[in-house]
């Protein structure tokens, strides 16, 4: 059942990817209207599917397809609290198709679960898990926001009059979008780090930290501690923060991609 | 639809034609007054602002004398007057209101003010009762109109001066631009122009620095700003978030060694600045650096006119959007007119069916109530299937303007009386008012 709900959530999340890619051409404030509501709809499904797995009561939090789906849901959650201050749809634009593919690849993908039998404190996990995917979220939003402050800020220097009355906010809003989203996910990543390795220690009491899993985590935090370093020293913006955000973003790529190779956080069949 | 209209506006009459036509808001309500008293008119209004001036009626059969009524109000002889005025009827009434209502027949087209200037009047006319049924329709729709076309097309949503595009930019920038700080560069008009916009969208505070210091301190003090003595501006100018430079210096006073000052010292925090001196203030390659937003006069030229280009398209969406309103708008008044017509038919037939029901009662003697409900419901099939055909053809006469004719037919064979409505009791004792008042 609860793949059902996430197909019907994945229809209305469809709105919004074609949104996303009419947004980059023209304005349309109605169709912006009419991918919100869809959005809110899939969320509702999407809510809908993600309770009947938890109450289902196995532990398939870790397996690819449940944790993607949590991701996708988070992302929305996230792009709905930045709508509902600013009143901008536009970083949809980035979001919107991030979260259909996660959605899509949760629908219809292979379901191979990570090796999760052997741990014992399950609360610790189902709490890394949660966290580390707010903070991944926090990322998404924050890399869209940062793609969109280069579009926005480009089309500014560029001094395009027609383009002027474009769907993108104001700069100084996107780059708000984007350093909230930093600074909130930030202790999310973190703690979600801090509850995984609790979680390893205890499972597997000795952790090789050459584990490509960890090595790369590692990097993802500190690239993202980076930024919000800078961001936060000396108000690096634009360009630079982009750079910075598309790295952190590949890294988390990275680290999500050691699952199919780390030894002690991988996916089995 | 015996809508009928006079006027003139920018386009058709120059400003001392206008001036003298323009009636000031304190004698509005006496004008409508007047106009409702005037012969073959039932429902008036005026529209008067320095653009244009318009008389809107509704007659009471579609040809009265509004020229003459404009010569008597404001006697004025003909040849001075009637080459300037346009006249409308019925449906190119009804589209001039839509027009004018959706800013399609102002001097700036898309500005927002006729609007506000049309529902001023259309209160003005109503709080005096010289807007009743036929107006009120016409103009609840106008505004209707109005607002489709506002938020359909983007007609009136760009800017079209210098000032404001530099306020839009800065929003663009900014956002919202409350607290933001502004820095003005030598003292000048234009300058002051722009600052005064920025201003008023909720600017924080200003600074001025100019050569001589005592214009800087004059500045100023209009908008309760700091002075700031020239040789400070490199040391100062990062507080600020909006630069307006028009100094009259010979070459860029800001380069790039400049910029990269004021964003560390601002943490990257972007700054905006419109250059409006000839030659620039700016270096181009301080303008280069990220965080540094400069727009130059050319800029901002070639931004309003293409704005003025926008709106022109937009504008042709809005024909669009009012040619298919003014259609809807006449069908539904058609069919409005052979309402009266339809409801007295039915009320005939109905008169005539309860009348032989009670005749046959005595004879049918006591019928139960299922031979009752038989009864009604033969004799009310019966009406309905005979009149179902002239109901429709009615209906659809009207939607081909063939109405008159046919309700013309309706009535004679049926021998109907329908009330006409609003029409004014004796309008020949109206002339006769009219006539001994001027």
């Amino acid at each position: 059942m609860s793949l059902l709900w996430l197909r019907f959530a994945l229809g209305c999340y469809f709105v919004g990817l074609v949104y996303a890619f009419v947004a980059l051409t023209r304005t349309s404030e109605t169709f912006g209207r009419i991918a919100l509501h869809a959005a809110s709809m899939g969320m509702v499904f999407h809510f809908v599917s993600l309770t009947e797995i938890f109450l289902s009561g196995q532990i398939v939090w870790a397996s690819v397809h449940n944790s993607e789906s949590l991701l996708a849901f988070l992302s929305m959650a996230f792009f709905m609290v930045i709508y509902a201050i600013y009143q901008t749809t536009s970083p949809g634009v980035v979001v919107f198709p991030v979260v259909f593919f996660l959605t899509f690849v949760a629908a219809f993908g292979e379901q191979p679960v990570l090796l999760t039998q052997f741990v014992s404190n399950k609360g610790w996990l189902i709490a890394h898990i949660i966290l580390i995917f707010t903070g991944y979220a926090a990322l998404v939003l924050s890399f869209g926001a940062s793609l969109l402050y280069l579009i926005q800020e480009g089309r500014l220097k560029a001094k395009k009059p027609t383009s002027l009355i474009g769907f993108l906010p104001a700069l100084e809003v996107i780059d708000q979008i984007g350093y909230r989203s930093l600074l909130l996910g930030f202790p999310f990543m973190t703690l979600g780090l801090l509850t995984g390795s609790v979680v390893a220690v205890t499972t597997y009491g000795k952790v090789d930290f050459l584990d490509p899993k960890i090595l790369l985590s590692v990097l993802m935090w500190v690239v993202y501690m980076v930024m919000v370093f800078t961001r936060w020293n000396s108000g690096w913006r634009g360009r630079r923060a982009a750079f910075l955000a598309t790295f952190a973003f590949a890294a988390a790529l990275a680290a999500w991609a050691a699952n199919y190779f780390s030894a002690i956080h991988r996916f089995g069949a | 639809m015996r809508y009928q209209l006079i006027g003139l506006n920018h386009k058709s009459a120059p400003l001392e034609v206008r001036e003298r036509l323009a009636i000031p808001e304190s004698r509005l309500p006496d004008t409508c007054r007047q106009l409702t008293a005037y012969p073959g008119i039932e429902e008036g209004m005026v529209i008067s602002t320095c653009n244009r001036v318009e008389i809107v009626t509704h007659t009471v059969n579609g040809h009265a004398d509004l020229r003459g009524f404009l010569h008597d109000h404001f006697e004025l002889d003909a040849s001075t007057l009637d080459s300037h005025l346009y006249e409308f009827r019925e449906k190119d009434a009804v589209r001039h209101i839509f027009r004018v209502a959706s800013s399609l027949d102002s001097m700036v087209v898309g500005e927002a003010q006729i609007l506000g200037q049309v529902k001023e009047a259309y209160a003005t006319a109503r709080a005096v009762g010289a807007v009743r049924g036929q107006l009120d329709q016409l103009f609840s729709r106008a505004f209707a109109v109005a607002k489709r076309v506002r938020s359909e097309t983007a007609v009136g949503s760009s800017s079209v001066s210098i000032a404001s595009v530099a306020v839009e930019l800065a929003k663009k920038i900014f956002g919202n631009l409350h607290g933001k700080n502004v820095f003005i560069v030598g003292a000048g008009k234009m300058s002051e122009l722009a600052a005064r916009h920025l201003m008023a969208h909720g600017c924080g505070s200003i600074f001025v620095a100019n050569r001589t210091y005592e214009r800087a301190i004059g500045l100023a003090q209009k908008f309760d700003g700091q002075a700031i003595k020239f040789e400070d501006l490199y040391a100062t100018c990062d507080r600020a978030d909006i630069v307006i430079t028009s100094t009259g210096a010979p070459h860029a006073i800001f380069r790039r060694e400049h910029g990269e000052q004021f964003l560390s010292r601002r943490k990257n925090r972007p700054m905006f600045f419109i250059d409006i001196a000839v030659p620039r203030d700016v270096s181009p390659e301080m303008a280069k650096l990220d965080g540094i937003f400069a727009y130059d006069i050319d800029d901002l030229q070639q931004a309003v006119t293409s704005h003025v280009a926008d709106r022109r398209k937009e504008a042709e969406r809005a024909e669009a959007i009012i040619a298919g309103e003014v259609e809807k708008f006449e069908a539904r008044q058609s069919t409005l007119d052979v309402v009266p017509t339809i409801v007295s038919l039915q009320d005939h037939l109905e008169t005539i069916r309860q009348a032989e029901i009670d005749r046959v009662r005595g004879r049918m003697g006591q019928l139960t109530p299922e031979q009752e409900i038989a009864v009604e419901a033969l004799t009310r099939g019966i009406i309905n299937k005979v009149m179902h055909t002239p109901i429709t053809t009615l209906k659809s006469a009207a939607r081909e303007s063939e109405a008159t004719t046919v309700v013309d037919v309706v009535k004679r064979l049926f021998n109907l009386q329908v009330k006409p409505k609003d029409l004014p009791a004796e309008p020949d004792s109206k002339k006769d008012e009219v006539g001994t008042r001027h």
